[in-house]
């Protein structure tokens, strides 16, 4: 289904199309050594300027999510999920997304995940789908 | 405390409200008379009395459905000389206006402001099926600073941003479904004894387990029903306020913060804006919690209710579940009567002042058959992730 793409600006660029190397880029300051999401010419935390993309594991595991229903638009293909993912590097450090590869009923809350990218013309969607079951 | 913070020095002299199609008949800018008119009749002035106009959001889509009518269409059309004028979707929420408006009248710019909302959804839909969908709120690629971080993810209604704030809600707390409906079942019990109130027809448990679903756990009777309606209040300075044929509602103090990111998804997930703008608004005031009479808050998603309640120190944080159990703390005989005209869930999304107007409608008696017991104290609220505003409101 086609997808409403975002504009590419050179703080967002390399989140949306850090997945043409296969990577999850996420904003990092130099100065307090923290990541930091949605992108931003600045830290948030400490107001930094060194600020930029870097890449991360993929790693995540769901913090809350929900299975749309509705048909917004008539080409949605129903259903799917829409998740808020917390990045394993930093509590906290979220990122809206969908969940994929699994069957929607199957989602839970603080289900491991890892990214998998999907490509949109010049943007690289970073879904993510169930992690392997690792022993503790 | 406080005495000269600047809310109390401002207070609401006159309401009105339009009727709330489904849809109406009349145009955008005749609804918003009906209104303007109304509340300025009802507060004893003229339009040569108003020198001040505020509104949330203001025309900020080309005349879009959300808000077909901003103050310079309104002051052009009704013809007033104003010293102030102001609208704008950035602010804390639907009830901007209000806080604007005051704002104004505090810094001595006007005597008297109009506040008013305009919403022509119903007839939006109408036309176009999609119309509110959030891919629809820009052309082409999507530059927003917010939703560009959710549209691409197929988020095209906020109540896929609001579900998973219910989700967390259900996993932190135990909150339960049924626990939730009794937000739509309260708002519709209410809204069978308002005239205006669009869904006025009996509504059960099982009628509401048996409501679509549209983004879990949200079913249809979570969403409030799309309308075309307008809503005004005039504020007055509390000494011209004195002049008028009502008593007083002073604005005895105003939440508006937020200390968390302008966000959906970094925003405290069962937490939003309310919590600050809650711990902000009694900060200001001597009143307490215990003291509200009637609660208006917003339930464009009946979560949101849940969350205001807590935000807002009406029940405590994690609880709203057990204190809306079963219906009747909130009830129009409850120890705090909730949505007393059925919301916007039933009454219709007249998306902000709706709230305010129902509050002082209560506060001077007005509500006939829905009347509730009388009380001095009111809280209005509205908003959902980060937006948010509240109003404390104490008739003098």
């Amino acid at each position: 289904m086609a997808r409403k793409l975002p504009a590419l600006t050179p703080d967002t660029a390399p989140f949306w199309q850090g997945g043409a190397d296969g990577e999850l880029r996420i904003h990092h300051c130099a100065a307090c050594a923290r990541f930091f999401h949605p992108p931003a010419a600045a830290c948030p935390q400490c107001g930094s300027l060194e600020v930029g993309p870097r890449a991360v594991s993929g790693q995540g595991k769901v913090s809350t999510f929900t299975i749309n229903h509705q048909a917004w638009t008539p080409d949605l293909k129903l259903l799917y999920v829409v998740a808020i993912v917390e990045l394993a590097e930093q509590a906290g450090l979220r990122l809206l997304t969908n969940i994929v590869g699994c069957t929607p009923e199957s989602v839970s809350i603080d289900m491991p995940v890892h990214v998998r990218f999907e490509q949109h013309e010049d943007v690289w969607l970073p879904l993510f789908e169930p992690s392997p079951a690792r022993s503790a | 405390m406080a005495e000269r913070l600047f809310e109390k020095n401002v207070a609401v002299t006159g309401i009105g409200q339009s009727e709330v199609g489904r849809p109406s008949s009349k145009s955008a800018m005749r609804l918003t008379l009906d209104a303007a008119q109304e509340a300025i009749a009802d507060a004893g002035l003229t339009r040569e009395d108003i020198d001040g106009i505020a509104c949330w959001p203001g025309d900020n889509q080309n005349g879009g459905s959300f808000s077909p009518v901003g103050p310079n269409a309104l002051m052009s059309v009704l013809g007033l000389k104003v010293n102030w004028y102001g609208a704008g979707y950035e602010g804390p929420g639907p009830l901007t206006g209000v806080i604007n408006g005051a704002m104004a009248i505090a810094a001595g710019l006007c005597r008297h402001v109009l506040v008013f909302r305009t919403i022509a959804e119903a007839s939006g839909r109408l036309q176009n099926k999609s119309d509110s969908a959030l891919t629809n709120k820009t052309v082409g690629r999507d530059s927003s600073y917010f939703w560009q971080w959710y549209t691409p993810f197929n988020v095209l209604s906020a109540v896929n941003l609001i579900a998973m704030y219910a989700q967390r809600h259900f996993h932190e707390y135990g909150t339960t479904p049924e626990q939730l409906a009794q937000i739509a079942l309260t708002c519709r019990r209410h809204a069978a004894l308002n005239p205006k109130a669009l869904f006025r027809a009996a509504m059960t448990m099982d009628d509401y387990f048996a409501s679509k679903m549209i983004s879990t756990p949200l079913r249809m009777f979570d969403c409030d029903v799309h309308c075309d309606a307008s809503t005004a209040v005039v504020l007055s300075r509390a000494d011209a306020a004195r002049d008028g044929p009502n008593a007083p509602i002073r604005i005895e103090a105003i939440g508006s913060a937020l200390h968390q990111p302008w966000s959906w998804d970094q925003i405290s997930l069962t937490g939003m804006a309310a919590f600050d703008v809650g711990r902000m608004m009694w900060s200001r005031t001597d009143l307490k919690p215990r003291d509200v009479g009637s609660a208006q808050l917003y339930d464009g998603f009946s979560i949101l209710t849940m969350i205001w309640l807590e935000g807002l120190g009406l029940c405590p944080r994690g609880e709203s579940g057990r204190f809306v159990e079963g219906g009747h703390r909130i009830a129009r005989d409850g120890v705090l009567p909730l949505n007393t005209n059925g919301g916007q869930l039933s009454g219709g999304r007249t998306h902000g002042l709706g709230y305010v107007h129902e509050a002082c409608t209560q506060l001077w008696g007005r509500a006939g058959e829905r009347q509730i017991a009388p009380h001095q104290v009111a809280v209005a609220a509205a908003g959902g992730g980060p937006l948010g505003g509240s109003l404390l409101l104490v008739k003098e």
